[in-house]
């Protein structure tokens, strides 16, 4: 492999890696908010216990996703310095906002929660995790601007050295792609958040009722509270999940219509536009012609038009179009670097642009039908004990997780040849884009990004293992948090008795401190 | 003073309050075995700077995303020429910031001592290498005239890269022993000012040749005043701890990195990368920069937002200002005197 793959499949994988983390932080902040607040407001000790459960899976979560957008923010220069040379104008702009903006506001607030249990008044304390949440909102919608940018380049005119020069910087934080996938990946997020809660709870539920133990304490009521948020939280998510969804269908078939026809395999022209619902044949080949598949009549035209009827373009069709456009060949260029002169593929890979976007698709809703199963297994304060159903539930958690890889995987994957797509809304001459394979840093050796992929998936797999052993140990532990004594119904000791210049009297709390470190 | 200008005086800026700022965080976790001996001492260096570490990294984040945001292509060259190196930092980070939380998520003697290494070892890497990368933007990398590294992995590793990863690794070791002697109580307390006191004299040597170096290559007479006051704080910091006044001995050392950084940013300017091959291949502010218009907007965004967050992140400190004292920890022997 030449330095561009060995580039693309590390961007590839710590990003997909740090996507793990980030629905996850996104989507649980928001609830164990919404658990925070409810305690606040109603002083009822479940509410409590809750917070401080999800609470600190949340933390051991964030963690993870702190240290891998690390690396996120340093890798456009590492390994893609020209892509990063190219789209200066405008890309690094947002990534500085999104730190100046959203992590001092994540990172200060959330160490002021950890930190801050019985220290600072009770409201202003939740305040603190709202502001973190909110922080960890703004981030999402500052990145996802900057790469819907690479998706639907607006806001720019083309300089004389021929790169994007930001005119309207407005129009990039409202480019209709970023708000659609905004949105998109909030409500994904949930789905993610929301599972967890339905799995892990359904199983406590569970193994309570087998040892016998009661279901009129607290620690019932935090199971039984958890998977009824949480099922909710998936359904409502799920459909919202569906309408933004659609709603990204159909500026990807104005902006990016060959990424749609390679998710349906469509080769030809079609008036009404079928969707591909199972397709074999030569998938792999990248040839379209040689796949075959089963399919909806109409319901492509209904996804890219909101009709039945009109023609949705052909992946061979595209392919000629673009070639005419974009040329058919790489420039001869040394900027290029190996593949100069060669002629250029306009297809994305069909296997993985198609089956990423089922999978997204059929996870998500393995998701919701298990929430809606939740919902329905514990009705009127019943307790589940099937195996198949309460296990399934809990391996299920992972289906989000695999709906959002899967669905960037689509859009980044998609995209190619490109990293910057030319925007069809403008005139060809007014167009900028980018190829991928100029995008990589032409003075780093394939050696070198050879040992940093090694050297982080090494790293990040081992990360991983720690990592699910602690929260595996954590959620069997379950709610009694401390190692020998049953969570106390902790009331914060208000400031005064506190700031006396030491906190001893803290220290045999130490469990009930959500702490990063001390 | 042109946009341009204010950019690269508000990454001087950012570049030296990570400094201020996680100095210190870096200092006590690289301090732990040689102040942390007893768990209970361990356990309370860690709860100083438990809850500011995070926030002081995202001023690198923030720093880091300035220089893409302002000067693209100081960022482009900058980072593959170091590619190797800044891969390690990465690293270092990652294990650190995990290291801090799995720390107490679970309760043996040996995971205790196990991520409480990896939290030095973290802290030394990533000090080591920021210093390096800092050192060699400043002094000089092998770079062409297309801004791309010249020979192998390692050539951009040169003195200037070892003259800046000591010099910040040095620093940071006094500035978390001043930070620790103000923020705890107690046996520490009295140990980490022995330390800042004995060591501050040495550990200001390799910052102060690096400004003068910066200085004298490319320096005005303001510069010159700058490295005169780094100097000066040097003294003005030592007198201070000695006398019990750990929080002007603070002032006083974070003054001196202030001062030292002005005079090597204020002297390196226009220049962003110089390049070792050719002074030609030198990258500049305005071969780096993006337009004015993107300009105009982040300085506008910037005008409002971080007054904010320096007003926030001003208000954590304070309700966590409290000394700390050592107590017993569980699962450990409790009250083992000094
Ligand atoms: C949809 C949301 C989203 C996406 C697409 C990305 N991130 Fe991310 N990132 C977050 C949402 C997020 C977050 C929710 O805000 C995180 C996750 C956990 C956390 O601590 O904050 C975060 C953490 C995080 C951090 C650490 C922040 C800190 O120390 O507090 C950095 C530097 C980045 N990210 C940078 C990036 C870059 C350069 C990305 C582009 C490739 C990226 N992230 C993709
Ligand atoms: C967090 C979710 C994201 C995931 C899972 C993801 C996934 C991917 C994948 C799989 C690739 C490899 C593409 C290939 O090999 O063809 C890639 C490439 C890339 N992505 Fe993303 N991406 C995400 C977000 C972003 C964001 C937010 C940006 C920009 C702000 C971005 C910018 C890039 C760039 C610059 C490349 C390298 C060029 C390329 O190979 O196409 N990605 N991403
Ligand atoms: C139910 C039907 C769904 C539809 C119609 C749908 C549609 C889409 C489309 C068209 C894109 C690509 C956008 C582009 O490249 O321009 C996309 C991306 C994505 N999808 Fe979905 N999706 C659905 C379900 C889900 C589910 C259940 C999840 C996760 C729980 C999910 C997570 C994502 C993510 C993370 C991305 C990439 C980021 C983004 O563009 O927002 N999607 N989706």
């Amino acid at each position: 492999m030449d330095v561009l793959d060995v580039a693309r499949w590390q961007f590839g994988i710590t990003t997909v890696y740090h996507f793990l983390m980030v629905p996850l932080t996104i989507g649980l902040g928001i609830l164990v908010a919404v658990m925070h607040t409810m305690w606040v407001r109603t002083d009822k000790p479940e509410w409590l216990r809750m917070t401080r459960f999800w609470g600190r899976i949340y933390l051991i979560n964030f963690v993870l996703g702190v240290a891998t957008g690390l690396v996120q923010e340093f890798q456009f220069g590492l390994a893609w310095s020209e892509y990063s040379r190219f789209v200066g104008d405008v890309f690094g702009s947002l990534l500085a906002l999104e730190a100046l903006l959203a992590f001092f506001l994540e990172s200060t607030f959330l160490g002021l929660w950890i930190f801050g249990w019985g220290r600072i008044p009770k409201k202003v304390h939740l305040a603190a995790l709202w502001a973190a949440v909110i922080g960890s909102i703004v981030s999402a919608y500052f990145i996802i601007a900057a790469n819907s940018w690479m998706q639907h380049p607006v806001g720019v005119a083309v300089a004389e050295d021929g790169r994007p020069e930001q005119v309207d910087f407005f129009a990039v934080l409202t480019n209709n792609t970023a708000l659609a996938a905004f949105s998109h990946a909030i409500v994904a997020a949930l789905m993610v958040a929301g599972a967890l809660l339905v799995g892990v709870g359904l199983w406590q539920l569970r193994r309570r009722k087998l040892a016998g133990q009661p279901t009129a304490d607290a620690d019932h009521q935090v199971w039984r509270r958890s998977v009824r948020l949480g099922g909710w939280v998936s359904l409502a998510a799920f459909v919202l999940v569906a309408l933004t969804g659609d709603w990204q269908g159909k500026l990807m078939y104005q902006q990016q219509p060959l990424k749609m026809s390679s998710a349906e395999a469509l080769c030809q022209t079609e008036a009404p536009a079928s969707f591909s619902i199972l397709a074999w044949n030569k998938l792999g080949s990248n040839e379209c012609d040689d796949v075959h598949s089963i399919t909806v009549p109409g319901l492509l035209s209904f996804l890219a038009h909101s009709d039945f009827s009109s023609a949705v373009p052909g992946v061979n069709d595209l392919q000629e179009r673009y070639a005419a456009v974009y040329g058919a060949t790489y420039p001869d260029d040394p900027s290029f670097g190996a593949k100069a002169g060669e002629p250029i593929d306009y297809t994305p890979v069909l296997a993985v642009t198609y089956w990423s976007f089922r999978l997204m698709i059929g996870t998500g809703a393995v998701s919701a039908a298990v929430a809606a199963y939740a919902l329905w297994a514990t009705r009127r304060g019943r307790v589940p004990t099937s195996r198949i159903g309460v296990h399934g539930a809990l391996l299920a958690v992972a289906a989000p997780f695999v709906a959002n890889a899967t669905g960037w995987i689509f859009t980044e994957m998609g995209r190619q040849p490109f990293v910057v797509v030319p925007n069809p809304d403008v005139p060809v001459d007014e167009q900028v884009w980018f190829f991928t394979a100029q995008a990589v840093s032409p003075g780093v050796s394939a050696a070198e990004v050879w040992t940093s992929l090694i050297a982080l998936t090494a790293v990040y797999g081992a990360l991983a293992v720690v990592e699910l052993w602690l929260i595996t140990r954590f959620v069997r532990r379950g709610v009694t948090t401390g190692d020998d004594h049953p969570t106390p119904g902790f009331t914060p000791q208000p400031p005064d008795e506190v700031d006396d210049g030491g906190d001893a009297p803290r220290r045999d709390r130490d469990d009930d401190v959500l702490s990063f470190a001390y | 003073m042109d946009l341009q200008t204010l950019w690269f005086a508000a990454v001087a800026v950012l570049w030296t309050g990570f400094l201020l700022l996680e100095g210190f965080d870096f200092g006590v976790a690289a301090l732990l075995p040689v102040l942390g001996r007893r768990p209970a001492d361990r356990h309370l260096l860690l709860r100083t700077i438990g809850p500011l570490w995070d926030g002081n990294e995202v001023w690198l984040i923030t720093a880091v995303g300035a220089v893409f945001a302002a000067f693209p292509g100081w960022y482009a060259t900058w980072l593959p020429a170091l590619y190797l190196p800044f891969v390690l930092v990465l690293l270092g980070l990652i294990i650190r910031a995990v290291a801090f939380e799995w720390r107490h998520s679970h309760h043996t003697a040996a995971w205790d001592t196990t991520w409480t290494r990896v939290i030095t070892a973290g802290s030394l890497i990533a000090a080591l290498g920021i210093g390096a990368a800092l050192g060699a933007t400043t002094l000089g990398l092998p770079v062409d005239g297309e801004g791309n590294r010249v020979g192998g992995a390692f050539s951009g590793l040169g003195w200037p890269a070892a003259l800046g990863a000591v010099a910040v690794l040095a620093f940071s070791l006094v500035h978390g022993a001043i930070f620790l002697s103000l923020k705890t109580d107690g046996p520490v307390r009295v140990a980490a000012r022995r330390f800042a006191l004995r060591w501050a004299p040495v550990a200001a040597l390799p910052l102060l040749a690096w400004a003068g170096l910066v200085h004298l290559r490319y320096g005005t007479p303001v510069t010159g005043a700058l490295w005169l006051l780094a100097a000066l704080a040097v003294v003005v910091a030592w007198a201070r701890i000695r006398v019990g006044r750990e929080g002007q001995g603070f002032a006083a050392w974070g003054t001196m990195l202030a001062a030292a950084a002005a005079t090597i940013f204020g002297a390196a300017y226009p220049v962003v990368v110089p390049s070792t091959i050719d002074p030609a291949f030198d990258v500049t502010v305005a071969d780096a920069s993006v337009s004015d218009y993107t300009l105009t907007v982040m300085t506008w965004v910037a005008a409002v937002g971080l007054p904010v967050v320096l007003a926030y992140q001003a208000w954590t400190y304070w309700v966590f200002r409290t000394r700390l004292t050592a107590e017993p920890v569980h699962a450990e022997p409790a009250g083992v005197p000094a």
